[in-house]
């Protein structure tokens, strides 16, 4: 076990080989992930050190003390935070040396193809196939809801390899090279008149044997190491208070006293005390996650902010009265990061109608909740023994 | 505010918790309870006096000098976390609490030594729905006597000794004994009110009524949000199970996706309840943004209690109907503890001062 001593002074190591001033970022970036400080608790060779994940603050704190480039997680979240760990838990040797190493230092973008036109909440029921031919798998089909795919060098794919079983045996996990012939990029346009998201179409995408990742038949299982981690980013994190979307419109309310109703303020302040409850709910299970009591509290936070965001967004459109009539710019545009808080009042209103959509609908997260938090009886599954080819469609 | 409230339990607590809860297993079942409402002696005594002088919970909040635990509201929230799961009728908010608080801020030591042993109860004689801050009523104060009739003294019947705001500023103790206390037909019959009528009472001044109304009634208000969780929890959990058990339509009616996201939802409310309370328990034992923390938790803690025990009763249906069934009592409790220590409105309006979120 490699301890924060241990760590701390291979940081330093790192840092006196590669001073961050005089070495480009890049390099840095390799060098780092290199001297297995990129992810401690990955493998060694794979960019960590088999460290406790806990330990990594370690790396970071020393690494920002001495004004090294990080690798700029925002910008590739979905390759941190979604491919990389899928890869390291299914992916071969060689795809493991092959893709870690780009992906952690941002050189090569990733993107998930998953959601789709027919397969939303019901995402097992996708329709996109891949039919092999000899060490290729040929896919047809369209996906949705692709965010960076305009950016993406990669991306994790999962298709349906065989539509005679039911649908969550049928599907398969693939790794898709977005340069490919057939693969077409479309930008999604949304409500807030800007396209964050793209639509993919996928043309007799050719993809080598070699890209499919876990067992053919088995990526409704590998999938959901993929889905798992989506969610994991929320817990750690620690917010001040008026630090969410509830920060804006008290500092609207606080410059404005002209716009101040009396309706108005006891809607303001229903809403800011929900909202600091929200923080303080996180916190405590930042607290529980640290002292190593993890507990199913995670699983509403999710609902609850979407549902703030939306009333705290509504109740500033309205605040502002004459200018909530106005937009700050219906531009086409295509963000490469997304800000729930940012712009004005009717971007952050319009934007976060997504809050209870992307990620697991509020309906499905309510009966993630009811079921394995409350244990209540699991919904009438009227699909499990049926083939996938005759489902309602 | 740099330093984060400590939202956990500790294992002390816990064990704290577990022997409350395993006491009031024994001695508090709801069929008791409900049979006592409409007895001649509304405060279970008996159980007062095991939790009181067996287990030393009355004297948490007083220091070890002065006869008590010298231990914080930290533990005094968990017990009523626990009385309110078990809608408990003993006077502990009132005495171990309120007028604990109001002692301790007036500093007479020997009737507070006497109020942490359990041996005698006290209550402040402010109506149950005063809000920290509010205005209070008082009686007349005369060469050393008392004048003057107070409403909805909750505990009051129980009550050995009285704390009464007088007229000069000054808070006074007076014997129950010297006073009328009439019951008045109560909302919640587990915390019944009284009316208080001194005619010429003697009374012993133990300090400045404003001050120590304030402090008392601030403790009252943060650990009312513990007793509120602990109602909201229990309604819960009831409601949870039993919609496991019963069936119509020949399936189990917790299966049911309307009733699923609404039992979804009302844990989401308990669960966002749960850090409040602890967060306010937390903030009167460190005195950091204690002001702030108990509004915040008094504002969003009573409605959640009374959607708790409002879905209870609804998602019972029938049966939740009836005087036999304990929901009703949750609901009494939860409805009245919305007005008690000031609405959420009441502490939404303090709020709008404390974070100058200030009226139009």
């Amino acid at each position: 076990m490699t301890g924060a001593e241990e760590l701390r002074s291979r940081t330093r190591e790192l840092l006196a080989a590669h001073p961050p001033a005089e070495t480009g970022r890049l390099d840095f970036l390799r060098a780092r992930f290199d001297a297995g400080l990129a992810w401690v608790h990955y493998p060694e060779g794979l960019g960590g050190l088999g460290a406790p994940r806990a330990l990594q603050a370690v790396v970071d704190a020393e690494l920002e003390a001495a004004g090294a480039p990080d690798n700029d997680p925002r910008r590739i979240g979905i390759g941190l935070g979604m491919a990389a760990p899928t890869i390291l838990k299914y992916g071969t040797e060689e795809q493991k040396r092959r893709f870690l190493r780009p992906l952690w230092t941002g050189e090569e973008v990733w993107c998930q193809l998953f959601s789709e036109p027919g397969a939303g909440s019901d995402l097992a029921a996708l329709a996109t196939r891949a039919v092999r031919d000899g060490d290729t798998w040929v896919v047809n089909g369209q996906k949705v809801w692709t965010s960076s795919a305009h950016l993406a060098r990669w991306a994790i794919l999962i298709a349906r390899t065989d539509p005679d079983v039911p649908k969550h045996q049928g599907i398969t996990y693939f790794l898709c090279d977005m340069t490919d012939p057939g693969v077409e990029v479309r930008p999604l346009r949304q409500i807030t008149g800007e396209a964050e998201f793209n639509e993919v179409f996928l043309t007799g995408v050719a993809i080598p044997d070699s890209r499919r990742l876990g067992e053919v038949g088995d990526g409704w299982r590998v999938a959901q190491t993929t889905l798992n981690n989506e969610r994991v980013a929320i817990g750690g994190m620690r917010l001040p208070r008026e630090g969410g979307m509830i920060g804006p419109v008290s500092r609207t309310w606080r410059e404005r006293p002209d716009l101040r109703t009396h309706d108005l303020h006891q809607r303001l302040l229903k809403l800011w005390v929900e909202s600091e409850v929200a923080r303080l709910t996180a916190e405590r299970l930042r607290q529980q996650l640290a002292a190593g009591q993890p507990g199913p509290e995670g699983a509403g936070m999710k609902l609850a902010f979407a549902r703030l965001n939306q009333e705290i967004s509504g109740l500033e459109v309205e605040l502002r009265g004459e200018e909530g009539l106005l937009y700050d710019d219906w531009t086409m545009r295509r963000p490469e990061l997304v800000d729930f808080t940012g712009r004005d009042a009717g971007y952050r209103y319009l934007r976060s109608k997504g809050n209870s959509i992307e990620g697991g609908t509020s309906e499905v997260l309510l009966n993630i909740v009811a079921e394995r938090v409350l244990g209540l009886p699991a919904e009438p599954r009227t699909d499990k023994d049926v083939a996938w080819k005759d489902l309602a469609r | 505010m740099s330093t984060q409230p400590d939202l956990l339990h500790s294992e002390e607590e816990e064990a704290l918790r577990a022997a409350v809860r395993d006491l009031l297993t024994d001695h508090c079942d709801a069929a008791g309870v409900i049979a006592r409402t409409e007895s001649d002696a509304p405060h279970d005594l008996a159980l007062w006096k095991l939790l009181a002088d067996g287990m030393g919970l009355a004297g948490l909040l007083v220091p070890e000098a002065q006869g008590g635990q010298g231990a914080t509201h930290r533990e005094a929230a968990v017990v009523l976390e626990e009385l309110g799961r078990a809608v408990a009728p003993v006077p502990y908010l009132t005495s171990a609490v309120v007028a604990t608080e109001a002692l301790l801020a007036s500093g007479d030591e020997e009737l507070l030594g006497r109020l942490a042993s359990g041996r005698t109860i006290g209550a402040l004689a402010v109506g149950l729905h005063t809000a920290p801050g509010a205005p209070l009523r008082t009686v007349r104060a005369a060469d050393g006597t008392l004048h003057g009739e107070l409403t909805g003294i909750a505990d009051a019947a129980a009550a050995d000794v009285l704390l009464v705001p007088a007229d000069d500023g000054g808070l006074y103790a007076v014997a129950a004994d010297a006073v009328t206390v009439t019951p008045q037909t109560s909302l919640d019959l587990t915390r019944p009110l009284a009316t208080v009528t001194l005619d010429g009472a003697p009374g012993r001044r133990v300090g400045d009524a404003e001050q120590a109304v304030r402090r008392a009634l601030r403790a009252a208000a943060g650990l009312l949000a513990a007793e509120q969780l602990g109602v909201a929890e229990k309604s819960l959990t009831d409601t949870v199970r039993y919609l496991k058990e019963r069936k119509q339509f020949n399936r189990p009616v917790g299966g049911f996706q309307a009733l699923k996201h609404r039992l979804a939802q009302l844990w989401l409310e308990v669960v966002n309840l749960r850090a409040a309370a602890r967060a306010a328990a937390d903030a009167l034992a460190t005195g950091e943004d204690t002001d702030v923390l108990v509004a915040v938790a008094q504002a969003y803690a009573a409605p959640v209690a009374v959607h708790a025990a409002e879905e209870a009763l609804q998602l019972h249906a029938g049966i939740g109907m009836t005087w036999e069934h304990p929901v009703h009592l949750y609901l009494k409790r939860a409805k009245a503890d919305s007005i008690a220590y000031g609405t959420a409105g009441a502490h939404r309006t303090t709020l709008a001062g404390l974070v100058d979120l200030q009226a139009p």
